[in-house]
């Protein structure tokens, strides 16, 4: 039961990502050329909405479902890491049309070409580990 | 019920998404789904060479839950909740600069066949766009510890200047991928 309520946030989080089209490769392309508002709502929606729920959390010191303290780590301090991770990311972001969330979605759909976009994901995690202590963060 | 078929607009969805990233954060969770990438190498023995993967994996076993979880749901989705005559309604401009470069009706389907198609993935350059793709995908989402979920949803929720930081970086990627590297490979 513990693990079932995961189970169903994701399934509903499949559902929303594939209904609004938010899996397509050409909705991210049409993005990146500001040729449709339709991403940017969605992102510009859910983060205004997320602003509010992470400040209701935060100010009503909410308890999480297990009676624990909800504690929102920072991210950690720096640049480096977030301006040039996140170039990379976005390059293969706009070619691949997909990110770590909708790739799983996509392979539901029996999409199985994507296995290989999943596999080389993780082999890019992989060698993130191996270099990391050579990286500027 | 009819609605339910038709694709979802912006302002449906993106609330639901804030509310999804309320659900874990209530669970006592952080919505992110790269993470699930180094759970999946420390699963399989990466902890032996980089001590990146020396975390008990068990800890995020939520998280994998959620990835399964979001493929039955893609698979709920598409086989169920999809009326599938319904073509996406694309910009015009998307549509011509999409068949210039060769693509043919674009936004029939979900993905380009011409780089998901099995000819295309078994093509010497379709499989080297995909897993060059992937592997940009993967290294940049855990060198800039987090992805479209963990940085421009989670992060921005949380006024987070690091998360703005990768956020554009996300941007000027993705950008220099659709302008200027994306015409170079499909001339």
């Amino acid at each position: 039961m513990k693990s079932f309520k995961f189970l169903i946030v994701g399934v509903v989080f499949g559902i929303i990502m594939y209904k609004a089209q938010l899996v397509s490769w050409f909705r991210i392309y049409e993005m990146f050329r500001f040729e449709s508002f339709h991403m940017y709502g969605v992102i510009g929606s859910a983060v205004g909405l997320g602003i509010v729920f992470i400040q209701l959390v935060k100010r009503t010191k909410m308890k999480s479902i297990d009676g624990n303290a909800i504690e929102i780590a920072p991210k950690d301090k720096g640049i480096y890491r977030y301006l040039f991770g996140g170039i990379i990311f976005g390059l293969g972001w706009a070619l691949a049309g997909t990110c770590p969330g909708p790739m799983y979605v996509l392979l539901g759909t029996g999409l199985f070409q994507i296995l290989i976009v999943i596999a080389s994901a993780m082999l890019g995690t992989f060698v993130y580990g191996l270099l990391m202590k050579k990286l500027p963060h | 019920m009819e609605f339910i078929f038709q694709p979802w607009p912006w302002y449906v969805a993106g609330p639901l998404i804030a509310t999804i990233l309320f659900i874990l954060t209530y669970f006592g969770k952080n919505f992110g789904m790269s993470s699930n990438l180094r759970t999946m190498c420390t699963i399989g023995g990466a902890g032996k060479f980089s001590n990146f993967f020396n975390f008990d994996w068990k800890s995020q076993k939520w998280n994998l839950i959620v990835m399964l979880g979001a493929m039955i749901g893609g698979f709920l989705a598409s086989h169920y909740l999809t009326d599938h005559s319904v073509v996406m309604d694309l910009n015009e401009k998307t549509i011509s600069s999409l068949e210039a470069r060769g693509f043919k009706n674009p936004g029939a389907d979900y993905v380009p066949n011409e780089i998901f198609g099995w000819d295309a993935v078994m093509s010497l350059k379709g499989l080297i766009i995909l897993v060059m793709a992937g592997f940009l995908v993967g290294f940049g989402a855990r060198y800039a510890g987090g992805c479209t979920s963990g940085h421009a949803i989670s992060g921005l929720s949380n006024l987070q200047i690091p998360s703005l930081i990768a956020v554009i970086g996300f941007f000027i990627g993705g950008l220099l991928m659709t302008h200027v590297l994306f015409p170079l490979i499909f001339p």
